[in-house]
């Protein structure tokens, strides 16, 4: 019998209905139409389904879709702000960060919880905290670099907002 | 001597420029479509019982019950994809990999299928489906399968490629020789030998995106088909074959591929989603699990080779001898014939002899992985040419620069080479300051030779100027890694307009003529050529135009920077079209 | 049947439930384990009984008896966790290393233990603490060591209606500390080939008191190793006893032998990761 779901996705009040024993993944996709939230494995090793389910991080094929109720979830359409890309989707593409892409919607929203844990991450700490994410085309070197250009940029806005807000 | 220098020394305004990419935006955004990301209108949801036995014979399928279950819209087993491939080995190794018939050959193997209404359905309904087996002795391993002593996958399996042909069948599929001179002789010249066995395991091409179509078939016999493969084309006249379409009713799109290496060039589950779809009377998807991934579509072939390499004291190869198994799963391919012929390709030998052979293994069915079979012979070779050289304490460019085959070189696979890049590739790397670097700690330093083929095949592009002077360039090749940018590059210079004015896309297969596959290297290569004749050939019927309304010879007229020019000074007054 | 999704809001009506559904019921916490076995369909639920609502089961505590740690707080929670990675460096470094940020999001050490996986990272960890589960049942409140909660590889001696509340780390001593080592091919997201964790406590003199030594990956559960911490205790962790507490570890392993490990291999490598958290946990003591 299905359940009926209320949650938060990409900042809307959105209500769907999925099986006790369905995946957010497979809810997110085939019942909300997020077809960003990609499925590459189903079992938690390549993060191509990576959302973040209040705030953390996650693979959205080890969560069910009931366990949603009353949560927030954020998946990659929601990242860019209307037509402006966020930081992190405009290195990707300045960066050649990706190729087929089918990856490129959970890096991002890895790379997203991983610069607001760590905003100045090193390249070791990128390359462990994108762990979780397989790319079978990049080679990763790519990814790396434009995830350090991106903390480079946010770190500058936020500090001209700090600063701008202190002098207010 | 090498190609670089036929080609006349041009400037490029956007060839050579790092553009983003066209398809870019889309990707970062979630917007891009891929195989499991499109749905039809009243689709099913499409399911594959698999064997759970290396080698068994199916002794009977019993779907009665998975039918009646309610919500089921159709089952299908063998019996619903009948053999229409009237003798073509190929299509009927597709055709019983699809859908097992009388035997299951891997665990693995599909046996039959359902599509329903959802897929709590559609798993229920796999359960209802009762198989009855009769399990055989399986082997796995290639140097195993090879042994005569070995269960026999096929009964009919003779070898080809031997004469006189054997008398009883085995699981050595194919023999094929290469080579020229006398190896016993060339042995007898060396100063040292090395003879060598190495083992290869079978890899996945591990695309991140699994398997995954929307299959419809209308009454009426048409029928469209949503695919992530490395070849619409190709994929619309096998399936039209297997199924008994008519290849101009069935219309192929591709959707954007989430990686191939090879492994996306093959049919795995499509004849059996349209089977489903024809019997249903609706669309039905069919998407792959990874795990369905693993066991069931195209890892590379698992490997044994010998290798027997004789030098001189100066570093010269004297004879190089290979026997190549390569385990093709229980299907022959071509697998092990192009290990031969790669083997040695890189060298000038005067003897050599290659002999591959194709094992039949009950695994699932090897298909093409980046230059498929010629990493495993190259591993072989370069790691004995590594002990050669170390042997006579020769530096390994250095024995490898001293024996490269050049221009008017035998391959040892019969042609003679025409420019070969493969000398003055090692020379440079050789002078590359990477090869003098100092080491650090825990850093070694490696190099070794491959050798693959390129090669052009049919392309069908085409070209379209809108009246705002943007320019849609249509190409049947898939873009596996970014080669619509490739492309739109292309078209920009030929027509010497700016890149943004350019949008390549995949056409479908109704709108362009036959596209051989993204594979073998083919795909920019090949499509470029198609979309610069496009090109010259709009651009013709451009200045034929201009020169209508000019109302002067079409030899006055020149194309530069996207516009006809009037030449001459008597046509000064026209302004560029 | 159709499949039911419970999410109580309080211990005692998830026991309830999970005493009296029919058919099959699972806990589920992160779910890392079990969603994964449901995909290959290894197992089909008729009730799932999700325990992350249970408030109880979401904090982390520090009481009279130790850290109390909720069967529901992610291990992720754990590496943000000041004192207890103070406390514990070892528990939390085992919990940080299961799978990706995206594991430790959801996954839970008190899954790790019921999941009854022999190369499970953190139960090495806590029995090397000294850890027990407190487990809920319709008989009430019972309290286990750690290492009698895994029988065999994925099963446990948990009764039918038991669900582990929380992990209880006991209090922590003045000058102790513990460490945890695992071998993988990768350096993330793989499973321990062999893993090792040693937990002590230093005396006068920097001489070590009291110790516990665990492995993980060399048999089918992790196990304590008594006669490797009694190596130990005593010594001030010197070549000779460090080369005991090797030998001790040796004689205790009883691995597969498989394509991730040989049995030579895995006990080889057993000794080394032993040898090397003793010394870590030593320095992290005040070990000099
Ligand atoms: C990609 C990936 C990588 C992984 N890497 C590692 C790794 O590096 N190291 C490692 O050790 N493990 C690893 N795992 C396995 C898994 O993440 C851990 O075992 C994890 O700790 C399980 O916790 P969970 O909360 O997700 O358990 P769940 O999946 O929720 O539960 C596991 C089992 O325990 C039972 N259970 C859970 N909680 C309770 C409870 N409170 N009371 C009674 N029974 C309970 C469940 O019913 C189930 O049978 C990995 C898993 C994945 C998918
Ligand atoms: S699909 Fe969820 S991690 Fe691969
Ligand atoms: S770009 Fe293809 S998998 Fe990452």
């Amino acid at each position: 019998m299905s359940l009926v779901v209320n949650s938060t996705i990409n900042g809307d009040p959105i209500e769907f209905s999925c099986e006790p024993d369905e995946t957010l993944m497979d809810a997110l996709r085939n019942r909300v139409g997020l077809k960003g939230v990609k499925e590459g494995c189903g079992t938690g090793d390549c993060g191509a389904c990576s959302i973040r389910l209040d705030g953390a991080l996650v693979c959205s094929c080890l969560v069910l879709g009931a366990e949603a109720e009353g949560r927030s979830v954020e998946t990659v359409e929601g990242m860019s702000d209307g037509p402006k890309l966020h930081v992190l989707q405009s290195k990707f593409l300045e960066h050649a960060a990706l190729q087929c892409g089918v990856c490129t919607p959970g890096f991002l929203i890895a790379a997203q919880a991983l610069l607001e844990k760590n905003p100045t991450p090193t390249e070791e700490e990128i390359r462990y905290g994108l762990a979780g994410n397989l790319c079978r085309c990049t080679g990763y070197d790519k990814i790396v670099r434009a995830v350090q250009d991106a903390a480079k940029v946010m770190n500058k806005s936020s500090k001209r907002k700090k600063t701008s807000g202190g002098k207010k | 001597m090498n190609a670089e220098n036929k080609m006349p020394k041009q400037v490029f305004r956007s060839v050579g420029t790092r553009p983003v990419r066209p398809d870019g935006v889309d990707k970062v955004t979630g917007r891009a479509r891929y195989g499991a990301d499109y749905d039809m209108p009243g689709q099913l949801v499409g399911r594959i019982l698999r064997s759970p036995h290396a080698h068994a014979t199916i002794k009977k399928i019993d779907i009665s019950k998975a039918e009646q279950l309610p919500g089921v819209k159709a089952v299908v087993t063998s019996k619903d994809l009948p053999d229409l491939t009237d003798g073509n080995e190929d299509l009927q190794a597709i055709l019983e990999n699809c859908m097992a018939r009388k035997k299951a050959y891997y665990d693995g193997h599909a046996v039959a299928a359902v599509a329903a209404v959802d897929a709590k359905t559609a798993k229920a309904a796999l359960k209802l489906i009762e198989v009855e087996y009769k399990v055989h002795k399986h082997v796995t391993d290639v140097d195993k399968a090879a042994d005569p002593k070995a269960p026999v996958l096929r009964k009919d399996c003779i070898t080809e490629g031997v004469s006189p042909a054997p008398t009883k069948a085995s699981n050595i599929a194919l023999q094929s020789e290469f080579g020229h001179g006398n190896v016993t002789k060339g042995f007898k010249q060396a100063d040292h030998i090395v003879t060598r066995n190495f083992r290869t395991e079978q890899t996945h091409q591990g695309y991140i995106e699994p398997h995954a179509c929307v299959a419809s078939i209308s009454p009426d016999g048409t029928g469209e088909m949503w695919v992530c493969t490395q070849g619409h084309f190709v994929f619309r006249q096998q399936c039209a074959q297997l199924l008994g379409l008519d290849m101009a009713k069935l219309r192929v799109t591709s959707s954007e591929i989430g990686g191939g290496f090879g492994g996306k060039t093959h049919l795995w589950v499509e004849p059996v989603a349209m089977a489903l779809s024809r019997k249903a009377n609706l669309p039905v998807k069919l998407v792959m699990t990874r795990d369905e991934v693993f066991r069931a579509s195209g890892p590379t072939s698992a490997t044994s080779i010998d290798i027997k390499i004789g030098i001189t004291k100066d570093g010269t190869i004297t004879a190089g001898e290979a026997t190549l198994r390569y385990a093709s799963g229980p299907w022959k391919g071509s697998w092990a014939a192009l290990g031969a012929m790669t083997a040695f390709a890189c060298y000038d030998l005067e003897n050599v002899k290659t002999t591959g052979l194709e094992v039949l293994v009950n695994r699932p069915k090897t298909t093409a992985y980046r230059a498929p079979s010629a990493p495993m012979a190259a591993f072989a070779v370069e790691s004995v040419i590594d002990e050669l050289a170390a042997k006579i304490d020769m530096d390994p460019v250095q024995i490898r620069i001293k024996n490269a085959a050049s221009e008017g070189t035998k391959s040892s696979y019969g042609p003679v080479y025409g420019p070969i890049g493969i000398g003055p590739t090692l020379e440079a790397a050789a002078n590359h300051p990477h090869m003098s670097a100092k080491l650090k700690k825990n850093q070694g330093r490696g190099m070794a030779c491959g050798f693959w083929f390129n090669f052009g095949g049919q392309s069908s592009t085409h070209i379209n100027i809108d009246i705002d002077g943007s320019v849609t360039l249509t190409v049947g090749t898939i873009d596996v890694g970014g080669a619509r940018a490739s492309l739109s590059l292309v078209v920009a210079e030929e027509f010497g307009i700016d890149y943004e004015q350019v949008k390549t896309v995949i056409g479908d297969t109704s709108s362009l003529g036959y596209n051989e596959m993204t594979d073998g290297s083919r795909g920019t290569f090949a499509s470029s050529m198609s979309a610069i004749a496009s090109v010259r050939k709009a651009i013709d019927e451009m200045i034929k135009r201009a020169a209508m309304m000019w109302d002067i010879p079409a030899d006055q007229i020149e194309w530069r920077e996207g516009h006809a020019h009037a030449t001459g000074k008597s046509n000064a007054n026209l302004a560029p079209l | 049947m159709p499949v039911l999704y419970e999410s109580p809001q309080t211990t005692p009506e998830a026991v309830a439930l999970l005493s009296k559904s029919k058919g099959k019921v699972h806990v589920l916490a992160g779910g890392s384990d079990l969603l994964v076995r449901m995909k290959g369909g290894y197992i089909e639920p008729d009730v799932i009984v999700d325990i992350k609502r249970i408030k109880s089961m979401n904090v982390i505590k520090k009481t009279a008896d130790g850290f109390l740690i909720g069967a529901a707080v992610s291990c992720a929670r754990l590496g943000e966790h000041a004192a207890l990675k103070k406390a514990w460096p070892g528990i939390v470094e085992a919990a940080n290393l299961i799978g990706s940020d995206q594991i430790q999001g959801r996954c839970t050490i008190a899954g790790n233990l019921c999941n009854a996986s022999p190369a499970a990272d953190s139960v090495p960890a806590m029995i090397a603490a000294g850890a027990s589960a407190i487990i809920q049942g319709p008989r009430g409140e019972r309290q286990v060591a750690v290492e009698k909660i895994a029988k065999s590889p994925g099963v446990t001696t948990l009764k039918k209606g038991e669900v582990v509340e929380a992990i209880l780390l006991p209090p922590k001593q003045k000058k102790s500390s513990d460490a945890y080592l695992r071998f993988t091919p990768r350096t993330e997201m793989d499973i321990a080939v062999v893993s090792a964790a040693v937990s002590l406590t230093l005396g006068a003199k920097g001489v070590i008191e009291d110790a516990r030594v665990s492995l993980g990956a060399v048999a089918p559960k992790a196990l304590l190793v008594k006669p490797a911490a009694k190596a130990i205790i005593g010594s001030t962790l010197d070549d000779e006893a460090l080369e005991k507490l090797a030998a001790a570890c040796a004689a205790a392993c009883d691995p597969i032998d498989d394509k991730r490990g040989t049995i030579h291999f895995r006990t080889k490598v057993a000794q080394v990761l032993a040898k090397r958290a003793a010394k870590i946990a030593w320095q992290r003591a005040g070990g000099k």
